[in-house]
């Protein structure tokens, strides 16, 4: 491999970011300005320097988030460091879209326009803002907005989320990757080596010695309050430079938008994730029981709540044992697809080949789906004792948590979290003092719906563009790395916790012969209480709406998410388990429960998600690629035709349809269909 | 001639092919198995010299108890399988992945396409005149070859002959995403800017004309291009000692294009610069 990186150098304060990641360069080879002796008498380069072609997402991450964009002298000299071509890493840090390859201002304004949104006024908010601050795209004072794909507030409606990119805060180590130990940024949150025994070192609560104290460092929105370091190349006397923050604005009105996208430090606090669940701090609630109740930034308060048993019972079980027991609780993957977690299990864990790892998806970007956010941000421990036991169980001594990239403040409390897991010896070479080794890193997603599934997630992962692989062989057998992988949503590690403390055999007695267990629902559109509802399995969706309350003029109500189908307002009965709705044709799908009244209409929300699935193809097959395109060409032709006049385009979504579901590599070709489907042949759109 | 390379023997397996049992190789692909039985299905992004990314789904077939169609090209052939190549199914979304290319890309330089688009019935104007189409103008920024986006169907064949799979220079990928992903170098510089080595081995595999010597998209275009008149002569490249064998294409007495044998065990299609483009020497003028 002869690399060629062009001319471009990076500004200092690029190369900043970059080394506030992989540490200084260390010679010319890999990008430092002064050639030393050493330099010219030995290369660098070869298999080592390549090998971390995974830190290259991390890498386009510190830049953008310092910069706001990616320049031709950043990318190069992040190629330089990591041994990969420029070319390639174009095409990664254009796959995604949260990052930008050309000058945009720091601020960036993502409003979504996504179902349970367009449902609440977000077309209206995007023509205020458009006579505020000027188009789509189109920089005004320091500002940039674009309209977005759902960002999980749906209960929240109209939503929108402000980044601004500036100087990192001190307090938050990045990585835990054994190859960047030595860059860990100095400062409280540096980790001491000896993080196995720590209890002595420990206060009772977050605020004990050496423990991140990151609530009290961060304004309600992430702003960071700390003093900075001095610049790396010494620049302090420059004014206050600007600091990376965000916004999470939700319901939005213009006015509130403006204000957050002009100040992101100052914007009201965002209301605590229990405000998600209305529910929350009912008696009989299993995967939602913390949510409210205990404070997410502290572990201690996590362990009076009941946190950290189910570890200590898959210690005393053993791997065999948890797999035996999440076998027969009957768990079904909750992601969308039901595969039955304990085979996953038992398939990783029996492949020879080494190592193995343990990815948890939490790239949830499904429209209409929040409910990993709600746990993530509400009960963060939960899921990494959740993961520390699938590691166990799956013979995993690392664990991947693909986080998507527009969930500022659950990476935030995920990486507290960890920090403090790490420091209690819940997470670490020797967890619980039982001899086994497990860690977690945390990797962000950039924008791209694609990565949610599992093999795109991988490459992501890996720095590649987050196109999935085919299946076969599948990620039992090679996954993540080429290696024996068990990939799991937020919710399906979740339920393993009551599992484990209540034994298989009470867990599988809830819900129905297939589908056991609690559900998790994410219920929005035109409901009195939207929200995260628990339910057991075996509810009907009538039972769900009453609880959620629903107006009496309902259209319909969209099941599973833009990959999942409509059903008609008089199908209450339908229960709400994988073989109800497979039963009733359509699908359970993520757990998403949208309802639609008549304000968007029909055809434009059916146009919607015609957008969204062209916008997030991405582009590997034909039939996906340009059959998006075509059937949403299709749709605006006939948004205002019905019966005849629309039928020769309705035969042509059905075959373009087929063959979308029929011939594209993955789930997201393969499901772009259905919603349209549903309504064409359930609602009788087009009529 | 072709040097059939010694390795163990294979086991045989045996699944059934459109009713008809059949018995290939372990290891062997349907498409493999397809052509061992003289069925001809249509491949695009498929090469003889690459591992198939299976992109282009104009191979599809339809696998018993399988929930999606299977690509034929990547597919492994697996004991007691039952395939049928010419299902109804297999056959509708072969005709509209052409249809969805023909509808978006020029394939006027494709080989074979003009066949399948008739065979399937395939009709592309059924988009209507307002269907979205990749609109790219040719990328003409060096002497030796054109770049024309607008025959690409992103079959990642030039990237993996670029990168990893022969000639890992790494010069080209793709970027963007969905309909507007294109191949691109680094910030779309131009070739000489880029780490393009002009090897030309993009242009062996691509399978649609989009890349292509600049002799021969001059010709197109001046409308002098006639393959029949070509004579193709296979002989050894004179630049150094590894006995690269060159095809040259030659028209009216002029070397209008050079490709070397997929089957040479020496290049497998592969060349370099000197190969590929250093003709001129050989030229009367």
């Amino acid at each position: 491999m002869d690399l060629h990186f062009g001319d471009s150098k990076p500004t200092d304060e690029e190369r900043a970011a970059v080394d506030s990641l992989l540490g200084p360069a260390t010679s010319a080879w890999e990008g430092a300005e002064d050639r030393s002796d050493a330099d010219l008498r030995w290369a660098r380069g070869g298999r080592e320097a390549r090998e971390r072609r995974d830190l290259l997402l991390p890498g386009l991450h510190a830049i953008n988030d310092r910069v706001g964009w990616i320049s031709e002298g950043a990318l190069a000299y992040l190629c330089r460091r990591l041994t990969v071509p420029p070319a390639e890493a174009y095409g990664v840090a254009t796959f995604y879209a949260m990052f930008a390859v050309k000058p945009r201002p720091a601020k960036v304004l993502h409003v979504c326009t996504d179902l349970a949104c367009a449902g609440n006024g977000s077309a209206k908010l995007c023509a205020d803002l458009e006579e505020r601050i000027g188009a789509a795209g189109s920089a005004a004072d320091g500002v940039v907005w674009q309209p977005s794909p759902c960002l999980g507030l749906c209960e929240r409606a109209p939503a929108a989320l402000v980044l601004q990119a500036g100087t990192p805060s001190d307090t938050v180590p990045a990585q835990r990757d054994p190859r960047l130990r030595d860059v860990l940024t100095p400062g409280p949150a540096r980790l001491p080596d000896t993080a196995g025994d720590t209890d002595e070192t420990v206060g009772g609560d977050t605020g004990g010695a050496g423990v991140t104290p990151i609530r009290a460092d961060l304004a309600s929105n992430g702003a960071v309050v700390t003093p900075l370091r001095a610049h790396a190349n010494g620049s302090s006397a420059e004014p206050a430079p600007r600091r990376q923050a965000f916004a999470v604005i939700g319901p939005a009105t213009v006015d509130t938008l403006v204000e957050a996208a002009t100040a992101p430090e100052d914007a009201p606090e965002e209301p605590s994730a229990a405000m998600a669940v209305p529910q929350a701090g009912q008696d009989g609630l299993m995967l939602l029981q913390r949510i409210g109740v205990v404070d997410p930034y502290s572990i201690d308060d996590y362990r009076a709540h009941g946190g950290y048993h189910a570890l200590r019972t898959a210690f005393d079980i053993g791997p065999a044992g948890v797999i035996r027991e999440v076998t027969d609780s009957g768990l079904l993957g909750r992601g969308g697809a039901a595969f039955p977690t304990g085979r996953k299990w038992q398939a990783t864990a029996s492949q020879p080949d080494r190592p193995h790892y343990l990815v948890c998806n939490a790239d949830e970007s499904e429209p209409g789906t929040f409910k990993d956010r709600v746990i993530m941000e509400g009960d963060p421990f939960a899921l990494i004792e959740a993961m520390t036991i699938a590691g166990y169980a799956t013979g995993a001594h690392v664990g991947y948590l693909y986080l998507r990239g527009e969930y500022p403040r659950a990476l935030h409390r995920l990486e507290n979290a960890l920090t403090q897991a790490r420091l209690r010896g819940f997470l670490g070479d020797d967890v619980l003092g039982q001899g086994y080794a497990f860690d977690i890193e945390i990797r962000r997603g950039a924008g791209a719906y694609i990565c949610g599934e599992e093999t795109a997630l991988f490459n992501s992962i890996e720095g590649f563009r987050g196109e999935p692989r085919s299946k076969p062989p599948f990620p039992v057998e090679k996954g993540l790395f080429g290696k024996p992988t068990a990939a799991n949503n937020v919710e399906t590690l979740i339920n393993v916790l009551p599992i484990l403390t209540m034994g298989a055999e009470a867990y599988a007695a809830i819900g129905t012969g297939n589908s056991t267990g609690p559900k998790l629902f994410c219920v929005s559109g035109s409901v009195e209480r939207p929200g995260i509802y628990e339910l057991p399995f075996g509810a009907t969706l009538g039972d769900l709406l009453d609880l959620a309350g629903t107006p009496t003029e309902i259209r319909a109500i969209l099941l599973g998410g833009a990959a999942g189908g409509f059903v008609r307002p008089d199908e209450r009965d339908i229960p709400l388990t994988f073989e109800g709705t497979r039963a009733a044709g359509t699908t359970l799908g993520s757990g998403v429960i949208l309802v639609m009244d008549d304000t968007v209409g029909l055809p434009r929300t059916l146009l919607r998600i015609a957008e969204f699935f062209r916008d997030e193809s991405c582009g590997q097959c034909v039939p996906c690629r340009v059959g998006t395109v075509r059937q949403e060409e299709a749709l605006h032709r006939i948004k205002d035709r019905t019966g005849a006049e629309a039928s020769d385009d309705v035969a042509l979504l059905r075959e373009v349809g087929q063959t979308m579901r029929d011939a594209s590599i993955c789930g997201l070709g393969q499901t772009a269909w259905n919603a349209v489907e549903s309504a064409i042949d359930r609602l009788g759109a087009f009529k | 001639m072709t040097v059939i390379p010694l390795q163990l023997p294979r086991r045989l397996l045996e699944f059934t092919l459109d009713g008809e049992p059949v018995r290939v190789p372990e290891g062997s692909t349907i498409l493999d198995a397809c052509r061992a039985a003289g069925k001809d299905i249509p491949t695009l992004c498929e090469g003889d010299t690459l591992t198939p990314k299976n992109a282009c789904r104009v191979c599809v077939v339809e696998v018993e108890g399988a929930r999606t169609l299977a690509p034929a090209c990547s597919r492994r052939a697996e004991a007691g399988m039952e395939v049928k190549t010419d299902s109804e199914r297999a056959r509708t979304s072969r005709k509209v992945v052409l249809e969805l290319l023909a509808s978006s890309t020029d394939l006027s330089t494709t080989p074979r396409v003009a066949e399948w688009i008739k065979e399937y019935e395939a009709k592309p104007d059924r988009f209507g005149p307002d269907a979205a189409r990749v609109n790219e103008t040719p990328k003409i920024d060096n002497d030796l070859y054109v770049r024309d986006l607008d025959k690409c169907i992103l079959c990642y064949k030039c990237v993996d002959a670029c990168g990893e799979q022969w000639q890992n220079t790494f010069a080209i990928s793709v970027a963007g995403r969905g309909f507007d992903a294109r191949i691109s170098t680094e910030h779309a510089v131009a070739l000489p800017e880029s780490a393009c080595v002009y090897c030309g081995n993009c242009i062996e595999v691509c399978p649609t004309g989009a890349l292509s010597f600049k002799s021969e998209f001059d010709m197109r275009e001046a409308g002098t291009w006639n393959e029949e008149a070509q004579t193709e002569t296979t002989t050894i490249c004179a630049y150094c000692g590894v006995g690269c064998n060159l095809t040259l294409h030659v028209q009216d007495n002029e070397i209008v294009k050079v490709t070397s044998p997929h089957d040479n065990p020496v290049t497998h299609g592969n060349l370099c610069i000197k190969g590929r483009f250093g003709y001129q020497h050989a030229q009367q003028h």
